[in-house]
């Protein structure tokens, strides 16, 4: 049975407005010109294309639906108190919690020995086997694995040059950075086949305390990670734009109220503010736990609410530059005109000041999305980030540092987080830095 | 001058008030004491006797803004808890200790990591900013860069976790964590400073190498190479003057959160300063410390805002305040 959470739906949207945007802005050429500096060398491209793949993950894991366990006896199907989505329907066996303790990556033992009592009342020390892993042999897995991937690569290559070249007309000169990012497109089609392939024999990162897989886990959080940077920004956005602009565009009293709102939110730290918020969340949600019925449902809301208690504190800054903006824009000719010709001061708000606006808009929404996805971890840490039945990257760090005094050494929890929260923080600032150049005026 | 300073601090008085409504809101509207008291004793088996003694014992049995009993405003948990706070009456937390006594034990270990990390992070920051910008356009300013992004990428977290793995562990030139009075407390703050200068390195020096370039994109370098400076000469005589403008009234706007403290450095390093008091709070749920923490944290930094337009008038002769 489908089920569309909160943050699903938002998604959605996003996805759905981010579509519109690329479809009507590769109809102007103007456009097209000012994108392709935002991704004109290679480096760029690359991070581009890391960040497509990191969004394709993140949408295929908010298509959610309740497993159905079975028919009761009049035939009414019966369901699981769960919600699954088909990431973990792709990612199956390791969806499934299987094993209880530690072990390390390619590891067929459980990494502490466990007190068996045998059957003649003796006590002993035995290496317990692992149930997920099969011992199949690591080499024809890998031979696979890069199969599948080529497979995928042509499958998706030829897709694209469908859309692109066949259908939008994109024309690839030689020495274009696209050709850098069929080069990426293919080193992440491999990656990602041989890990599943793997992943599917074995726990390539090895597992966490209570036995989940750590591979799984990470790339579940890439999820989290995504809907903390972008539904932020996205659900604060029109408030900062709106103020920031009527305030910019009126001036008077309600440039004294907007300034004063900023001004006040701002001038709390913002931890200790998240922290004061979250905690009242909290509360308040505790007081009512029942408008839930499921857990996942819970911590969907408790999502949201991080989201919005995260944008409370970053559209400050936002509405700061609209509002500066504005206030240069509008002494400008080109509004006295329209002025002077009777149009309402809505409209030339919306029809000739907001679109001068996009730029700072574009630019500050790729600048904030690293430092969201760093923050989400920082909270989590502090004991107010995502609820700790959700994936996260920052849960995971939070849950294995304890770890790290033990002997031997537990690193392998770390890792996983490491490695994907880096590549995605990475990629975004590179991306940021390349929109940021192509569209800042006082870049060029 | 005095003017300007006298008026600035009025402006504040708002915006402080505008902060005790919003926490006073966010701490008593959205969740009423009876809440507040049911979390502190936990949520089973409490009984309606137990959380009103609870309130009473920390004065939340009063009502929230007016006292129509005794015709006051100020016996009310409003004047009590929120508009005490602009006198620094910060009360006792809900844990029972004075929040007031506690910060003046708290501030003294917080500043002994954060003024050597803000210090030591500038002195490293600026030069590698400005041997970056002086190398523009070769492969080291470029690579440098590439490495401030990755390094800046990476979540602070992995930074302490590295740091603490690493020297603390392997190499056993630093305990792991922990404090001690006095000069004692050397090797306990190094590790903590390192971490916090390493993992500012990436975001500063990109921030500060791009002062330093726009610097030297001015007329003035110009003439300068023009009557025959050398370039080291220019470097340190002018543009590292003219660069340090920007660099040092950034950050005298957070010269009074020092007194902070860092949330994660001391929590992790078990410093007991007044980070960790406030992770503690926030853990334990104790509201009295975060409100309290939350009105030091706004004054401290409507402080830094102050500082920083007396000191753009300090170090820039042509700015004039009004």
């Amino acid at each position: 049975m489908p089920i569309i959470l909160w943050t699903d739906a938002l998604i959605y949207l996003l996805l759905a407005i981010l579509i519109w945007l690329i479809i009507t802005t590769a109809r102007k050429d103007f456009m097209r010109a000012q994108w392709r500096k935002a991704y004109g060398s290679p480096i760029k491209m690359i991070a581009l294309v890391i960040l497509i793949f990191y969004t394709i993950i993140g949408v295929v894991d908010s298509l959610h639906y309740i497993p159905k366990l079975g028919t009761n006896s009049e035939g009414k199907p019966i369901y699981a108190a769960k919600i699954n989505s088909v990431l973990d329907w792709l990612l199956k066996p390791n969806s499934e919690q299987l094993e209880t303790s530690y072990s390390p990556p390619f590891a067929t033992e459980l990494f502490n020995k466990e007190m068996i009592k045998e059957e003649s009342g003796q006590i002993s020390w035995t290496a317990v086997r692992l149930k997920y892993v099969t011992e199949a042999k690591i080499l024809p897995l890998l031979i696979k694995g890069v199969t599948y991937g080529l497979i995928a690569w042509l499958i998706v290559f030829t897709i694209a040059w469908l859309i692109f070249v066949k259908w939008l007309k994109f024309s690839f000169p030689r020495g274009s950075p696209w050709r850098v990012a069929t080069y990426t497109l293919l080193a992440i089609c491999i990656l990602s086949a041989v890990c599943v392939i793997l992943a599917q024999h074995y726990h390539i990162l090895g597992t966490d305390k209570i036995g989940t897989d750590i591979f799984y886990a990470s790339i579940k959080s890439i999820r989290t990670g995504l809907v903390i940077g972008t539904l932020t920004t996205f659900i604060t956005l029109p408030f900062a734009i709106l103020l920031g602009a009527m305030a910019g565009y009126y001036r008077g009293w309600i440039d004294d109220i907007v300034q004063y709102i900023y001004t006040t939110l701002s001038s709390v730290p913002a931890v200790l503010l998240i922290a004061a918020a979250v905690l009242t969340m909290d509360a308040a949600l505790q007081r009512h736990e029942t408008w839930f019925n499921l857990m996942a449902q819970r911590a969907d809301i408790r999502l949201l609410l991080l989201c919005c208690i995260l944008g409370l504190t970053s559209w400050t800054s936002l509405c700061r530059f609209v509002r500066g903006e504005t206030l240069k824009l509008r002494e400008l000719a080109f509004v006295q005109a329209s002025r002077a010709l009777g149009l309402d001061s809505m409209q030339i708000i919306i029809k000739h000041i907001l679109p001068n606006l996009l730029h700072i808009i574009l630019i500050s929404i790729v600048l904030d999305f690293s430092g969201l996805v760093l923050a989400e971890a920082v909270l989590s840490y502090v004991g107010v980030g995502v609820d700790p039945s959700m994936y996260s990257w920052g849960n995971m760090i939070n849950s294995a540092r304890m770890e790290l005094g033990r002997e031997p050494i537990i690193w392998w929890t770390l890792t996983g987080a490491f490695v994907l929260m880096f590549t995605l923080v990475l990629a975004a600032n590179i991306f940021a830095d390349g929109v940021r150049d192509a569209f800042d005026p006082r870049m060029n | 001058m005095w003017q300007y300073i006298i008026r600035r601090i009025i402006y504040a008085i708002p915006v402080l008030l505008g902060v005790n409504i919003l926490t006073f809101l966010l701490f008593f509207v959205v969740n009423t004491p009876d809440d507040v008291a049911r979390m502190q004793l936990g949520a089973k088996h409490v009984t309606q006797r137990m959380i009103d003694d609870w309130k009473t014992m920390h004065g939340y049995d009063l009502p929230l803004f007016y006292n129509a009993e005794q015709h006051s405003i100020t016996k009310t948990i409003f004047w009590q808890k929120s508009v005490n706070l602009f006198v620094f009456d910060f009360g006792i937390s809900d844990g029972g200790r004075d929040i007031k006594q506690a910060i003046k034990e708290r501030y003294g270990p917080s500043l002994a990591i954060a003024i050597p990390a803000l210090i030591i992070g500038l002195l490293v920051n600026v030069t590698v900013a400005m041997l970056l910008a002086f190398f523009k356009g070769t492969y080291l300013d470029s690579w440098g860069v590439i490495l401030c992004v990755m390094l800046m990428s990476i979540s602070v977290l992995f930074y302490i976790v590295g740091g603490q793995y690493l020297f603390a562990r392997v190499l056993k030139w630093v305990p792991i964590s922990g404090y001690a009075d006095g000069w004692s407390s050397f090797k306990f703050v190094l590790l903590p400073i390192a971490v916090s200068v390493v993992g500012g390195i990436g975001a500063g020096v990109r921030w500060y190498r791009s002062f330093f370039v726009e610097e030297m994109n001015k007329d003035y370098v110009r003439t300068a190479k023009a009557k025959g400076l050398s370039d080291t000469t220019i470097l340190f005589k002018h543009v590292l003057r003219n660069a340090m403008i920007p660099i040092l009234t950034g950050i005298v706007v957070v010269l009074p959160l020092l007194f902070m403290g860092s949330l994660l450095l001391e929590s992790f390093f078990a410093v007991p300063g007044l980070g960790s008091y406030t992770i503690d709070a926030i853990r334990n749920q104790d509201f009295a410390i975060v409100r309290a923490m939350v009105y030091l944290g706004s004054v401290l930094y409507i402080l830094g805002l102050l500082l920083t337009d007396i000191s753009y008038v300090m170090v820039d002769p042509r700015i004039k305040l009004q």
